[in-house]
């Protein structure tokens, strides 16, 4: 029984952060890696410990660290410990949160030691590490915690990294200042999500009196009884929670712009765990979702609305890092669609599947990236100078790469495919059985929005690998490109051997991972494995690399051709290019008159009212202290005069009172 | 004997002239003068009455009293010097320099 150990996943990334913060500069890069990756490797260390303790003993076991708000009234007590609640469906995200970090760490050694110097500030690979074990530490917190208040923490702590991370070359990104507007757009995205976590919160405790989850879980059928309503709009605030973190409409809008951080931020934070917390936070409240139907079915629609439209966008970008982002919406689509159903299962194998195949696509467009960044820099020198206005994630300046970048190019194989669905990598498992959770669950609406969004995920995965790794070099750069060292492969052929082994998981008959939920979620239903669905999901999967084939594959772009698509959609595709003018029509909704209420509350309210009465104060003093100054003569005299007068006046008030 | 009433009359009619002398004169040792004179009427009056109550604590504080303007003088004539040495007068009305 290790349980005592819990808290360690916490520590160990905080002792890596400050071990980095306080003497790294003195390290090196290797040691500063080294650190970094030994304290979310530890941390993933005890996580395995813990599930071997939980295996023995799968009831939930609270671990107390210290008392964290006591406060005691006459009208309701708040009191919350810091306590690391150890059961399946924490540890189940510990595991992945350490596991795949550890991993991208080790992976970030090698990309960031590029990419400082491509960046041209090699000082920033400390904080870099630094910020990394940061998120580590609080993402722990997150789905260690035992109240909703130290989720929040941990919620905010991860939106914090995320920020600081987005913007880690800040003063890059178009017209210098792009990265830093991508990373103040994730962070007020997430503010409104958050305002919905936090009237949740206010309303689970005055409705509950507590914050505890044993509590709330544990009275949640009463209260749903006395009060349906508070249950709903618990569940309903969650939900906008939910679709900041997790980047599902409205709110996703952020995690597009999201990838202007470096390429293992992007794998880690935007891909493989923090934007998977919303999926965790409504598994988590499952017993407030079950017994709010509305709240479920509204979260399925979302989800599933979601996974389409996000997919219907990535089949036309060009950024091989856009399309990822596009398809992690769409996935994450997915992941709530099931955990809304009610399928908390399914919706965490889909995350944790997801989290090996899209950390790993990720991981190996970085590695793609810094491939051709190796070539822009070749061919740099020999042609005396570079195009100005090259820009190494662009696939249309790519093709070809399938034998300069050889491993790569498999696992990056390996991961569309998983992504795409193809039996038996683990994204077939997974998705199969969200699709056989919205057939069985009678949710036929679901079903077909997921269906859609399966056939274009392969599609566009289809098209990103035949633009990317087949055809001709399209530039200079793209032929050049070369190979990166083992430092940056050996975690990819890890990742590509979860995700290619990742379905035994959960195999359909045997459900490992659903047994091993079912201990912290009750009523669980396994999901039975229906064939013509699973037929037909692969049908659409092969129809959408088939189609990508005919479209990208038979006749390779040129350099300089359009889009082959563009031809035969359209308008729809100029629609999907143009990412449905989302951003445009916030701009127009939400930003505009934010601005105009801004503009409006500075100039006429602050400086004509705010300001003024301040001003005015001033120049009343002014006035008033010219008019008292002509008292201070500078005559003695007439200050004697004033001291007899005083006197006087005293005098005359003893005698005469 | 001689009534109190005399006393304190004499005594308010010195401190009036020194409270006249500090605010008319301008010559600072004139001033300090008048300063002196108002002292000097307060202790008359203190004298008068132990005198007239037959106690010893008015004729103690007079002491007490000369004893500080003695101190006050030897300070106040510094000031007195200083002023002279900087303003190469003692004409209080060239001593405006705080004028608001």
């Amino acid at each position: 029984m290790y349980f005592n150990l819990a808290p360690w996943v916490i520590i160990f990334p905080l002792i890596g952060m400050v071990v980095n913060l306080l003497v790294g500069k003195r390290l090196g890069e290797i040691g500063i890696g080294a650190i970094a990756s030994l304290a979310a490797g530890l941390s993933f260390g005890v996580a395995v410990l813990l599930a071997f303790s939980l295996a023995a003993h799968p009831e939930a076991v609270t671990v107390q660290v210290a008392e964290w708000i006591p406060i005691y009234t006459p009208l309701g007590n708040l009191a919350l410990s810091w306590a690391v609640r150890v059961d399946t469906l924490s540890v189940t995200m510990m595991l992945v949160v350490a596991g795949v970090g550890t991993l991208i760490h080790i992976y970030a050694i090698g990309y960031m030691h590029q990419d400082v110097r491509h960046n041209g500030d090699p000082g920033r690979f400390r904080r870099f590490f630094v910020y990394m074990n940061l998120f580590i530490l609080a993402m722990m917190v997150l789905v260690s915690a035992d109240n909703y208040l130290m989720t929040f923490v941990g919620w905010e702590g991860v939106g914090l990294c995320s920020y600081l991370l987005i913007g880690f070359w800040f003063e890059k990104g178009q017209d210098g200042i792009g990265n830093a507007k991508a990373a103040k757009k994730a962070f007020i995205a997430n503010r409104v999500g958050d305002f919905g976590f936090l009237i949740a919160m206010f309303l689970i405790f005055s409705a509950f009196g507590s914050l505890r989850f044993e509590d709330i879980f544990s009275r949640a059928a009463q209260v749903a009884q006395a009060q349906p309503g508070i249950i709903l709009a618990i569940t309903l605030f969650m939900l906008l929670a939910v679709t900041g973190k997790s980047a599902q409409l409205p709110l996703y809008v952020w995690l597009p712009d999201a990838m202007a951080g470096p390429t293992p931020v992007s794998a880690l934070i935007h891909a493989a765990t923090m934007v998977t917390a919303g999926v965790y936070l409504v598994a988590r409240s499952n017993a407030l979702y079950s017994l709010a139907p509305v709240a479920q079915n509204t979260v399925a629609w979302v989800g599933a609305a979601t996974a389409l439209f996000a997919a219907t966008i990535a089949v036309a970008q060009y950024d091989i890092k856009k399309v990822l982002a596009y398809s992690t919406i769409s996935q994450l689509g997915f992941m709530v669609a099931a955990v809304g159903m009610g399928a908390f299962a399914a919706g965490m194998f889909h995350l944790v599947t997801h989290a090996f195949f899209k950390g790993l696509l990720f991981l190996s467009a970085g590695s793609v990236i810094q491939g051709v960044e190796h070539g822009e820099k070749h061919t740099g020198a020999a042609h005396g100078s570079a195009e100005a206005s090259f820009d190494p994630q662009d696939m249309r300046n790519m093709g070809g790469l399938r034998s300069r970048m050889k491993v790569t190019f498999w696992v990056y194989l390996a991961g569309a495919l998983a992504l795409a669905g193809i039996f038996p990598l683990a994204g077939f498992f997974s998705k199969d059985e969200i699709l056989a959770e919205a057939m069985q669950l009678n949710q036929p609406g679901v079903l077909v929005f997921l269906v859609l969004a399966a056939f274009l995920t392969a599609f566009y995965m289809g098209r990103q690998v035949f633009m990317v790794f087949f055809g001709k070099a399209r530039s200079d750069p793209a032929a050049h490109a070369q190979e990166n060292p083992p430092l940056m492969t050996l975690p990819l052929v890890a990742l590509a051997v979860l995700s290619v082994i990742g379905g035994a998981l959960n195999l359909p008959g045997v459900h490992t991972l659903e047994t091993w939920l079912e201990h912290t979620i009750g009523g669980l239903q396994p999901a039975e494995f229906i064939l013509p669905l699973a037929l037909l999901a692969l049908a659409v999967a092969l129809l959408g690399i088939f189609l990508a084939w005919s479209l990208y594959g038979r006749s390779p772009l040129k350099h300089g051709q359009v889009d082959p698509l563009s031809k035969t959609l359209g308008p729809v595709f100029r629609g999907m290019e143009r990412k449905w003018w989302v951003d445009e029509f916030y701009g127009k909704l939400v930003i505009g008159p934010y601005h105009a209420l801004a503009g409006l509350l500075a100039q006429p309210v602050d400086q004509g009212v705010i300001d003024a009465a301040g001003n005015g104060l001033g120049t009343l003093t002014q006035g008033l202290s010219a008019w008292l100054r002509r008292v201070q003569t500078g005559f003695v005299r007439s200050y004697a005069l004033a001291v007899l007068a005083g006197g006087v006046v005293i005098l005359a008030y003893i005698i005469f009172r | 004997m001689v009534p109190l009433s005399y006393y304190l009359m004499l005594s308010a009619v010195m401190f009036f002239l020194g409270v006249l002398g500090v605010m008319l004169r301008r010559n600072a040792i004139i001033i300090f003068m008048s300063l002196e004179l108002m002292f000097n009427a307060a202790n008359l009056a203190f004298v008068a009455f132990a005198l007239y109550y037959h106690s010893l604590s008015g004729q103690i504080f007079v002491f007490f009293v000369m004893t500080v303007a003695a101190a006050e003088v030897a300070v106040g004539l510094a000031l007195i010097v200083a002023i002279f040495r900087t303003k190469h007068s003692i004409n209080v009305d060239q001593l405006s320099s705080l004028k608001g």
